[in-house]
């Protein structure tokens, strides 16, 4: 007889969307002059959660204004000890309303509560946490005796961890003494708007801290404005290059954190039912919404059956549907533009030749779902091999020797993240010396820590977040 | 050069003057496209006939850093540093031919000390090769049985556009803080200054350093650089040497296709005599973070 879990849903009383946002700025939420309003919707189950605001040229100005009186009149002249206590303060009442912000996540983003609970919300808590207490010891942080802030901060992030993305974000900036103008994706902007109330208890001064929120329009907006010292953006590397391009021959500062193909190398002496908690772990965390997600499963040949074999049965114990139940471990996909184009990609792996592979499982009737996949038989010239899915299809490739596990790990544009599986310590050693990657999890995978730099080689972007390297992109020295 | 030669009149030998020619994988070969141009002093003589780099000449440059870049990059540190050293000892064997050079192109200031402050910042950036990764790496400290280490490794090829106006000590406070790290370089020289340049390529082919490590070219910066920006297998770009800022925009634009790390002109004029710190090393280096679980 088959054991099935009970529901377990999260309440979601603790929660209070409101009908209708406007922007928050300068301490305050303001209705849009001149942008339009849009709906944001729950993707577990396509219902309307808040209208919201689009922010247009002028509300942009407005908010790049407020910033800017923000630096020169308060913020950069504030002691850095000060700053600390805003920091610190802003971090308590995160952890005061972590249930809340948690909830409210896997309402608006479509994650398991589970992440947005254990993962999302404390590592948000922690960052903070972490920046505050750099504010007042800057002259330490090996960029100089006496580094600046840079300015204003036009900072834009994506929908896959929103309030995460946010306090990578917004926690550095403010620590080295710059104020910020933040565009929440479109899909995601709710924890946003929740965060600016969280400023306003918090008492940050006025101007400090913007949330614009809008589609590609207004982030193009904020990114291009004259008001804006420096630039932030976590996304595509499509969106990235441009801007990129749009700030040449400017003196804006840019830091990008963008796309990823991880390789998840796995050699035959690693521990199998490790591994494949690991592998499980590197691509259906967060429905493989994420940037540094483990794509490309490289496993050795003489151990690929059994691996597969295992990874299957692991696969078919995935609980996917409602994100508020505690059980669930596979939530929804985030929008249908984003369901549509992994349904393509998949499509397009199968008619390449990849044998395609889902364990048996229901999905809710509304909402947006995609059941956990694994491609086996691909190669490295197939789109699923090459291109970023940002959801829980996991392309399997094999090699014979580590020379060519690092070959076909380091055959990507990208190089955000890898992982390797192994026993034995100087071969793991020796192939993250040799992996273009900002990120290398040995006999681990998907794990983020506020002290612990994050961030791309080649076209996944360059800068870090997180750590005392995270400080440099917001300094100048 | 012309200015140390004596007439073939009277009693004085005919100088042998020297062929100014390409830096590429070791090799000093003449522009595949057979150009030159006249390089004159600051005074209007005619110094040498340097070669006009052509697009094919700045991608065999390329090809030459990328092969170079695997064992370069891979070298110790301490062997970076050793090699880095010897590479002083050859300029200042060569002192008196650069400030030749360097007076020769009228660079501004006393030729003397300017080759003087360029062999000491070569000493200099030679002693960062295994001390960079302690300063700029890091243990941190997470919040979890794991063991997390950040290291800087070199960001691969980087294209750098020399200062114009400091042909020798621009040179080498742009080149030496990109290769120390373990990048390998193709480099643009002075354009109209470019002879103290080609002489640095002929000490550092006498030093150790393996060929394609750095790679140097004369001739137009406007010509060959956007070849250089848009190159798909370069990753970073200097250009400290561009002084149009129309050119410095269009090139940092071609840059963004593969998202190279690009350092932009600087915003006012630099004094290359003053302590560089680490700001030339930092944006040619990758910080990569290594995870593994504690447990025994």
């Amino acid at each position: 007889m088959a054991f099935e879990y009970a529901p377990a849903p999260e309440s979601v009383s603790i929660v209070n969307i409101r009908p209708s946002y406007g922007l928050f700025i300068n301490g305050e939420f303001v209705d849009p002059k001149d942008g339009e309003r849009f709906k944001t919707v729950n993707p577990a189950n396509e219902e309307v959660l808040a209208e919201v605001a689009s922010a247009g040229p002028s509300d942009v100005d407005t908010a790049v204004a407020a910033a800017r009186t923000a630096y020169d009149t308060v913020w950069r002249r504030l002691p850095g000890r000060e700053r600390a206590k805003y920091l610190f303060r802003i971090a308590r009442i995160i952890q005061e309303r972590a249930r809340e912000l948690a909830v409210l996540e896997s309402i608006d983003n479509g994650k398991p509560i589970r992440e947005s609970r254990d993962v999302d919300v404390p590592l948000v808590a922690a960052h903070f946490f972490y920046y505050a207490g750099w504010a007042d010891k800057l002259p330490h942080a090996g960029l100089g005796p006496d580094p600046r802030p840079l300015g204003v901060a036009g900072q834009v992030i994506p929908w896959n961890f929103p309030l995460l993305m946010l306090a990578w974000k917004i926690a550095p900036a403010l620590a080295a003494g710059n104020t910020v103008v933040l565009k929440p994706a479109e899909t995601t902007p709710l924890t946003a708007l929740l965060f600016a109330e969280i400023c306003q208890q918090a008492d940050l001064p006025p101007g400090v801290v913007n949330i614009v929120t809008g589609a590609g329009e207004t982030g193009r907006l904020l990114v291009e404005h004259d008001g804006v010292d420096k630039v932030a953006f976590t996304g595509s590397t499509e969106v990235g290059r441009l801007i990129a391009r749009s700030l040449a021959g400017t003196r804006k500062r840019l830091t990008l954190e963008l796309g990823g193909k991880a390789a998840n190398i796995v050699f035959d002496d690693a521990p199998i039912d490790q591994a494949v908690e690991g592998i499980v772990n590197g691509i259906f965390f967060n429905q493989g919404h994420v940037c540094c997600a483990g794509s490309r499963l490289l496993v050795q040949e003489s151990v690929a059956e059994e691996l597969l074999d295992a990874l299957k049965r692991r696969m078919a114990r995935l609980r996917v549907g409602d994100p508020l139940d505690k059980n669930t471990d596979v939530g929804a996909i985030n929008s249908a533009a984003q369901l549509e184009k992994i349904r393509a990609l998949s499509e397009i792996g199968e008619s390449e030749g990849a044998q395609r592979w889902s364990p048996p499982c229901e999905l809710p009737e509304r909402g947006f779902w995609f059941a956990p996949t694994v491609f086996t038989g691909v190669s490295q010239a197939h789109r699923i091999a090459r291109e970023e899915i940002f959801g829980p299809v996991l392309s399997v490739l094999t090699f014979r020797t580590p020379a060519e596990a690092v070959e076909k790990a380091n055959n990507t544009p990208y190089g955000l993240s890898a992982g390797i599986w192994s026993e034995k310590g100087s071969r793991i050693l020796a192939v993250a010396d040799r992996l273009r990657a900002g990120v290398v999890w040995a006999n681990t995978f998907n794990k983020f820590d506020p002290t612990s730099p994050f961030g791309g080689y080649k076209e996944s972007g360059y800068g870090r977040e997180g750590g005392r390297h995270g400080l440099e992109a917001y300094l100048a020295h | 050069m012309p200015t140390e030669s004596t007439s073939v009149s009277g009693a004085g030998r005919l100088a042998v003057r020297k062929t100014y020619k390409l830096f590429i994988g070791g090799a000093f070969p003449r522009s595949e496209s057979g150009r030159s141009y006249a390089v004159t002093s600051s005074g209007g003589d005619f110094l040498a006939n340097a070669a006009l780099a052509s697009r094919k000449d700045v991608r065999d440059a390329v090809r030459a850093a990328r092969s170079a870049f695997g064992k370069w990059s891979a070298a110790t540190a301490y062997n970076r540093g050793q090699i880095l050293y010897r590479v002083a000892e050859m300029l200042e064997g060569r002192r008196a031919q650069f400030i030749d050079e360097v007076s020769a192109h009228g660079a501004g200031g006393d030729a003397a000390s300017t080759v003087d402050a360029a062999i000491d910042l070569w000493v200099w950036y030679a002693g960062w090769s295994d001390k960079i990764a302690q300063v700029y790496g890091n243990a941190n400290p997470v919040a979890g049985p794991y063991f997390n280490l950040s290291s800087p490794e070199p960001t691969g090829v980087v294209g750098l556009v020399a200062p114009q106006e400091s042909p020798l000590l621009g040179l080498v406070a742009t080149l030496a803080p990109i290769i120390v790290t373990g990048n390998t370089a193709v480099v643009l020289a002075a354009e109209d200054r470019p002879l103290p340049a080609i002489t640095l390529a002929e000490v550092l082919t006498t030093s150790d350093l393996p060929g394609g490590v750095v790679n140097l070219l004369t001739g137009r910066i406007a010509e060959t650089v956007p070849w250089l920006a848009s190159h798909m297998d370069v990753n970073g770009l200097d250009l400290a040497g561009v002084t149009d800022p129309a050119l410095a925009a269009d090139l940092e634009a071609a840059a963004a296709d593969n998202l190279k790390r690009v350092v932009r002109p600087p915003a006012a004029p630099v004094d290359w005599h003053a302590d560089p710190g680490v700001g030339r090393m930092i944006p040619f280096l990758e910080t990569k973070t290594v995870w593994h679980p504690k447990g025994a």
